[in-house]
């Protein structure tokens, strides 16, 4: 399998009032297409850091880091909001699903930014919809579904415009463990099945369990590797 | 799912918060309809005088007559068609509170010169004969309940004594803006009591009316006419309706003046409101707008939908205080002095103002929760705690 992504000696640093604060120092990785990678480590040791600059919602002070051939650091904030629809799907720890609106609304908003018509759209989010298992859930708002249920609704969220990566940032941490074994398992499936690549956050062992590879990190530093 | 439902279901997402902004819209919107109602009403006779009509007055002040021996002259003058004139005669129908021009005219010519004033042809005949009649406007008829040979009596004050005069025509407006609340009487039907009572003020009017026949020649008629009467005792001071009506409202220039600008103040107050509610429901937001930018949505996007939002709210509050404004202008009018304001409706300009007002403040309003949402990035936006 070829590398879908590729990180190159990438630092990142931030600037809080005059102080600087390096998060990475010099990370290079690579994830193959269909791998299922996690990220672990204490807080504070850049993993979410390193997921935002994968994801492309935040760039790199220095180093290259590139997503199916794309340079993503070279990109303008347009030019990466577009490519960020169009490659990778996302999954928080609070679900960030939008209140106003039904589990089908929610995941039919990326579809809003393409060119399909109402009725393509509908398909594509009730197969969304289906995949995690509430095809019977569509007009429910997000208070009315459990945790677990408004988390499969974010997945559905972030698979539903087929992108080749998911990003998840601690999926499991608001959840708990029956729930948190469903998201677990719904995104195996959707690693074997639908061989999306996942990039996931997590400071749950078990969650890693389900990774092929699992990188740590402490103090901005990538330090071991283990499958 | 389209983005307007989103924006529609964002401004009803605080019900209570929604409706006091656009309550507080509302009634800025009505405050500035009245007080736009009471500068247009102001303005009002100004929009009615005609381009045709010159008046002639005292060159010291309007409250000085001239002399009636003066209508031959001004009426020799090239250019002038007709030439009629009247004289403010003031006096108490009923009680002090109840106010409306009433004037002394030239039977014979004023409704000619004034013929926005329609009265029915026979009314007029029967007025033109009868030196005790007059005619009065459509809204004093309803107001005082008055009809054909009604008697009207007044209490003269400028002109001392008990004055009665028959009804014997009701006129009509011919443009909406035509001052429907006047009394108009004979002027010689005063002036032949006057000869007898009070001899010194005989013979006297109050401003003459020149109907030209070309506007265009509206300064070199006026010139002529002032020109007849330089260096005699009552030297004429001639100018357009317009410009005669304009003098009277530049009388009370600072209250007009200060009506102009808090008008325009309540649109800075409303603005504020909604500024206000917008700021805080874009700051309640700023974890949802980071979940749009990551998926996608642009710059762009995220200001339509805030922009929406705030149009949306502002555009609600701006009917209603409108749809609200009318009847309660209609309320006004019933209860303002008839006569103090003879135009008192609300004008298309002022809707239109109303209108421009509410979209622009949609838009203002939202400048400043735009440009933090714009600024946040999406990282920063996920780390908020609202």
């Amino acid at each position: 399998m070829a590398d879908i992504i590729q990180v190159k000696n990438v630092y990142k640093s931030y600037w809080r009032d005059s102080f600087e604060t390096s998060v990475l120092h010099n990370i290079s990785l690579d994830v193959k297409e269909g791998e299922f990678l996690a990220l672990m480590g204490p807080s504070g040791s850049g993993k979410t850091t390193l997921l935002n600059l994968i994801s492309g919602i935040d760039k790199p002070t220095k180093g290259e880091i590139y997503v199916n051939s794309t340079d993503i650091s070279k990109l303008g904030e347009s030019a990466l909001a577009k490519w960020r629809s169009n490659n990778i799907g996302f999954v928080f720890q609070f679900y960030n699903l939008i209140p106003v609106l039904t589990a089908f609304e929610n995941v039919e908003l990326p579809l809003l930014l393409t060119k399909l018509t109402k009725a393509e759209r509908r398909q594509h989010v009730e197969m969304a919809l289906n995949i995690v298992g509430l095809g019977d859930r569509i007009e429910y708002y997000p208070k009315q579904l459990s945790g677990g249920q408004e988390q499969r609704v974010a997945i559905a969220r972030a698979i539903v415009t087929d992108p080749i990566i998911l990003v998840a940032d601690e999926p499991t941490g608001d959840l708990d463990k029956n729930s948190a074994d469903e998201i677990l398992t719904l995104m195996d499936r959707l690693n074997k099945e639908f061989n999306k690549t996942i990039v996931m956050v997590t400071h749950d062992p078990n969650a890693a369990a389900k990774a092929h590879t699992i990188k740590h990190l402490e103090k901005g530093d990538l330090i071991r590797e283990t499958a | 799912m389209k983005i307007l439902k989103l924006i529609f279901k964002n401004s009803l997402r605080h019900k209570l918060r929604s409706s006091l902004t656009i309550l507080g819209i509302a009634i800025a919107v009505i405050a500035f309809g009245l007080l736009r109602t009471v500068v247009t009403a102001w303005y009002s006779q100004e929009k009615a005088s005609s381009a045709n009509r010159l008046i002639v007055r005292q060159a010291v002040s309007f409250i000085f007559p001239l002399p009636y021996s003066y209508l031959e002259k001004i009426e020799r003058v090239p250019g002038v068609k007709e030439v009629t004139f009247a004289n403010w005669f003031g006096g108490i129908y009923i009680d002090r509170s109840n106010f409306f021009a009433r004037l002394g005219v030239d039977a014979n010519t004023y409704f000619d010169v004034y013929n926005e004033y329609l009265v029915p042809k026979d009314e007029l005949a029967t007025f033109k004969k009868e030196r005790n009649s007059c005619i009065i406007g459509i809204d004093i008829a309803k107001k005082y309940n008055l009809k054909i040979g009604d008697v009207m009596t007044l209490e003269g004050d400028i002109y001392p004594g008990s004055w009665e005069f028959v009804v014997r025509g009701i006129y009509k407006p011919k443009y909406s803006y035509t001052d429907a609340t006047q009394m108009i009487f004979h002027w010689s039907y005063i002036d032949e009591r006057m000869k007898q009572e009070m001899p010194g003020r005989a013979g006297d009017v109050g401003w003459y009316v020149v109907y030209i026949k070309n506007s265009s020649q509206a300064a070199a008629i006026s010139k002529q006419i002032d020109d007849l009467f330089k260096n005699s005792p009552a030297e004429t001071k001639t100018e357009t309706e317009s410009a005669f009506q304009q003098g009277f409202i530049q009388a009370s220039g600072a209250i007009i003046t200060s009506m102009n600008y808090m008008s325009f103040i309540i649109i800075g107050i409303i603005m504020l409101v909604l500024a206000n509610t917008m700021i805080m429901a874009a700051r309640e937001r700023t974890r949802e707008y980071a979940v749009f930018k990551t998926i996608g949505f642009s710059a762009k996007h995220i200001a339509g939908i805030i922009i929406g939002e705030s149009l949306f709210i502002s555009i609600i509050g701006g009917l209603l205080g409108l749809l609200l404004t009318y009847p309660l202008v209609a309320g006004f009018a019933q209860v303002i002095p008839k006569g103090m304001f003879p135009i008192f409706q609300v004008e298309p300009i002022t809707v239109i103002l109303a209108v421009s007002a509410v979209i622009i403040i949609g838009i203002a309003a939202s400048i400043f929760p735009v440009y933090r949402t714009m600024r946040t990035k999406i990282v920063d936006g996920f780390r908020f705690v609202g």
